[in-house]
């Protein structure tokens, strides 16, 4: 599946879907988390998902990597359906997120959080390893170089010295690159980033704006961002998406999301006026 | 961490933000202090692969320094077992499966290897080759550890170390009760063939002492190599966050699956070793107290450390089965440890003296008065052997009926321990010379006279102490635990 997805990434042109939700909708006994969301996320796009919180944008997340599956809609990814596959086979497909909620393998070593994430596309079976078989050496070779790669993406911030330092020695902000770095390692076509700028300072906020451009542009991966600063936001997306209570409300550039009359109303609650209209 | 400590940072390298101070001073402090420090230093330069055959021979070369037979047997059980927690660690250390069923596969490879390797099966029996019949089993052991791993795809934590030790269990129970006509019931199998290969037949002591060391030494380096490759990544990956480790393109069943195959061949090597080096297999080999001394090798070495996991094994072993048993050297251990802790932990200099002194003087005081009152308070003499329980003699107070007043001094004594931890510093140095003599008292009269269960609650209070002392274990490396 890996391979025929990889060629297929190279015939892709800029401005083809990648990623379509059609009809998705998820429920939780009665509560519905997700109704009826329609998304196309095409090659080489910025798209930013906005709402407030508890309006389902993680939850779109959780299914589109098959954390959960959907109770009707689809998913598919490159034109093939992905709704209910294993989280495993969705990631080796070619999509991958970070969390919001950081969660690396903290007691790994940086490199080693790095070269996990190759698990999926690598093939060697343990006795090759033990026995050191050319394979199992030549792609144990090819990780490493990747995950050098994936982690000098970062210049300084995750230079070589911290490779072998565990990832809990790493600072918020690191550990967030960390995790940027592991998920391009399972070499994605499509990356979901959950609040990468959460926690950070207004410096680092306004790099992690420039990392998502250099991201789309150097990496050539289409990107889904939760992201609930602005800044970061108007900075960075192709298009934005604004959910609340599991709809989606609007969608459009950032100004006419921004100002669009539902996604202030969700955000701000109802002008008085129109209150009192109502009634 | 102050500002002019950062400021004194090395200029060398990149320019590096506090974070980063505060991990290399992290990893400074990893280091013991002193010469400690230096050897480990030293060690970690040498190389991993110098470092186990290093020990190796000196594992090998032990038994020219003139071990007599017991000697020789309580290296042999620490082997086997350092065998086991190596393999064990897989599963617990690594992969962070919770599984309490793990000395099963340690019997079924016992058993197997009795099977292969006696007369129970057949008119003649099947007497195979060890190198042939020890691949078997180790292969069989491993479907048996894919099975017994099956529950790990929907259960983790307490619920899936409950099942599997339903599961151990059941296998002492399988051994007990059904075909005793093959498996033997109660009274095992006995007379199980020698390792025998290649016309080769390895039937004295010494001869599994230096297999042991062998296998434990190739096991360790194929362990070690397993660690640092794409599956020992994704075994600990999945120990750290199984839905990160989903998302990042790792089967986590099949991976958690593969670490309890893995496991169970480990044990079922073991196994056949030990059953030939005992010649028979009884059902209560393989009973939790073994489980239970291989989880406390484990977790005294520092799970996750394959060297951590065979040295805690072997340290908890020699002191189990080899120290606790005699009466003399278990005195060296218990006077050792106590007097080592009260040094190490009392502070400052004229406060250990004080009550050093004190727990002296007040062994002689409390040694007149109870002679004073009654002649056969002071009739008995201490259960200790050798130079220990001459220095004793006349400090310590042994009654006529040591037994009756030990069990009085040992229930005196948790209460004084209790007492010992809730009161402030002064009350402490207070009580503390009561208390140790208390604890004299209640080893000399008491328990060294029982060393089966001396030696359970010596083992649990070490690992106390370690629990204190270092809670990552004697090689362990230190963890943070992630929330989930």
């Amino acid at each position: 599946m890996s391979e025929a997805n990889q060629g297929q990434s190279v015939s892709a042109g800029p401005g083809e879907a990648v990623l379509e939700l059609d009809q998705l909708s998820l429920s939780f006994g009665g509560l519905k988390a997700l109704s009826g969301l329609d998304l196309t996320v095409r090659d080489r796009e910025v798209i930013s998902v906005i709402g407030p919180n508890g309006a389902g944008k993680t939850t779109v997340f959780n299914v589109i990597t098959g954390v959960y599956e959907p109770s009707s809609g689809d998913v598919r990814f490159a034109g093939q359906s992905i709704a209910g596959r294993a989280p495993h086979v969705i990631a080796r497909a070619g999509i991958a997120r970070t969390f919001q909620t950081l969660r690396l393998f903290m007691n790994m070593s940086v490199i080693e959080n790095v070269m996990a994430a190759t698990y999926g596309h690598t093939k060697a079976m343990p006795w090759e390893s033990v026995l050191r078989l050319p394979r199992a050496r030549r792609e144990e070779r090819e990780v490493r170089t990747l995950a050098e790669e994936v982690l000098s993406f970062f210049g300084q911030r995750l230079a070589g010295y911290r490779w072998d330092q565990p990832a809990y020695s790493l600072s918020y902000a690191n550990r967030r690159r960390l995790e940027i770095a592991r998920a391009l390692a399972s070499r994605p076509r499509v990356l979901l980033l959950d609040e990468p700028a959460a926690g950070m300072n207004p410096a680092e906020t306004h790099e992690v704006t420039e990392l998502i451009g250099r991201l789309r542009d150097e990496r050539g991966v289409a990107i889904l961002v939760i992201e609930h600063d602005m800044h970061v936001v108007a900075g960075c997306s192709d298009r934005v998406v604004a959910l609340d209570h599991g709809v989606k409300i609007a969608e459009g550039g950032f100004d006419q999301v921004a100002s669009h009359p539902a996604v202030v109303e969700a955000y701000m609650g109802r002008h008085p006026e129109d209150l009192a209209e109502a009634e | 961490m102050s500002v002019d400590q950062r400021g004194a940072q090395e200029p060398q390298g990149p320019q590096v933000g506090a974070d980063e101070w505060v991990a290399r001073q992290a990893h400074r402090r990893e280091y013991l202090p002193s010469w400690l420090g230096r050897a480990q230093r030293a060690s970690e330069r040498i190389g991993w692969w110098p470092r186990l055959a290093l020990a190796g021979l000196a594992g090998a070369v032990l038994p020219s320094f003139g071990l007599g037979g017991f000697q020789l047997q309580v290296g042999i059980d620490a082997l086997v077992i350092a065998l086991l927690a190596v393999g064990l660690n897989i599963v617990v250390g690594w992969a962070g499966l919770l599984d309490l069923g793990f000395i099963a596969f340690f019997g079924f490879g016992a058993y197997g290897f009795a099977l292969l390797s006696s007369a129970q099966i057949g008119s003649a029996g099947i007497h195979l080759q060890a190198w042939l019949s020890i691949p078997i089993v180790m292969v069989g052991a491993a479907i048996l550890g894919l099975g017994v791993g099956l529950p790990s795809r929907r259960l983790i934590g307490d619920y899936l170390a409950i099942v599997t030790l339903f599961l151990g269990e059941a296998f002492v129970e399988f051994t007990n009760n059904v075909a005793p006509s093959k498996l033997g019931g109660p009274n095992g199998i006995t007379s199980i063939d020698p390792i025998r290969a290649f016309g080769f037949q390895l039937t004295t002591n010494p001869g599994y002492y230096y297999l042991l060391v062998i296998v434990l030494v190739v096991t360790m380096a194929v362990l070690r190599l397993l660690e640092n490759s794409r599956t020992g990544r994704a075994w600990r990956a999945v120990r750290e966050d199984p839905l990160a480790a989903a998302a990042m393109t790792i089967p986590v069943n099949r991976v958690k699956l593969s670490a309890f195959a893995c496991g169970a061949m480990v044990a079922a090597l073991a196994g056949t070793i030990y059953a030939a080096q005992q010649a028979n297999v009884f059902p209560t080999d393989f009973d939790t107290p073994i489980l239970i001394l291989i989880y406390a090798g484990l977790v005294l070495g520092g799970a996750g450390s394959i060297a951590g996991a065979a040295t805690g094994a072997l340290v908890v072993m020699v002191i189990y089965d080899g120290l606790l048993r005699s009466p003399a050297e278990a005195g060296y251990l218990f006077y050792g440890l106590v007097l080592l802790t009260v040094l190490v932990k009392l502070r400052p200099w004229r406060r250990l003296g004080v009550v050093l002194a004190a727990t002296i003087a007040f062994g002689f005081a409390a040694r007149a008065i109870a002679r004073a009152a009654s002649a056969s308070a002071v009739a008995g003499g201490p259960g200790s052997s050798g130079w220990i329980a001459r220095a004793v003699r006349d400090w310590v107070i042994v009654p006529a009926n040591a037994t009756v007043a030990g069990n009085f001094g040992f229930v005196a004594l948790i209460c004084l321990l209790i007492a010992l931890v809730q009161v402030s510093s002064r009350w402490r140095t207070i009580l503390l010379p009561p208390t140790l003599y208390l604890a004299s008292f209640v080893w000399e009269t008491r328990l060294v006279t029982e060393p089966s269960v001396t030696r359970q609650l010596m083992i649990g209070a070490i690992l106390i102490v370690m629990m204190n002392a270092r809670p990552q274990g004697l090689l362990g490396q230190r963890r943070v635990e992630v929330p989930a």
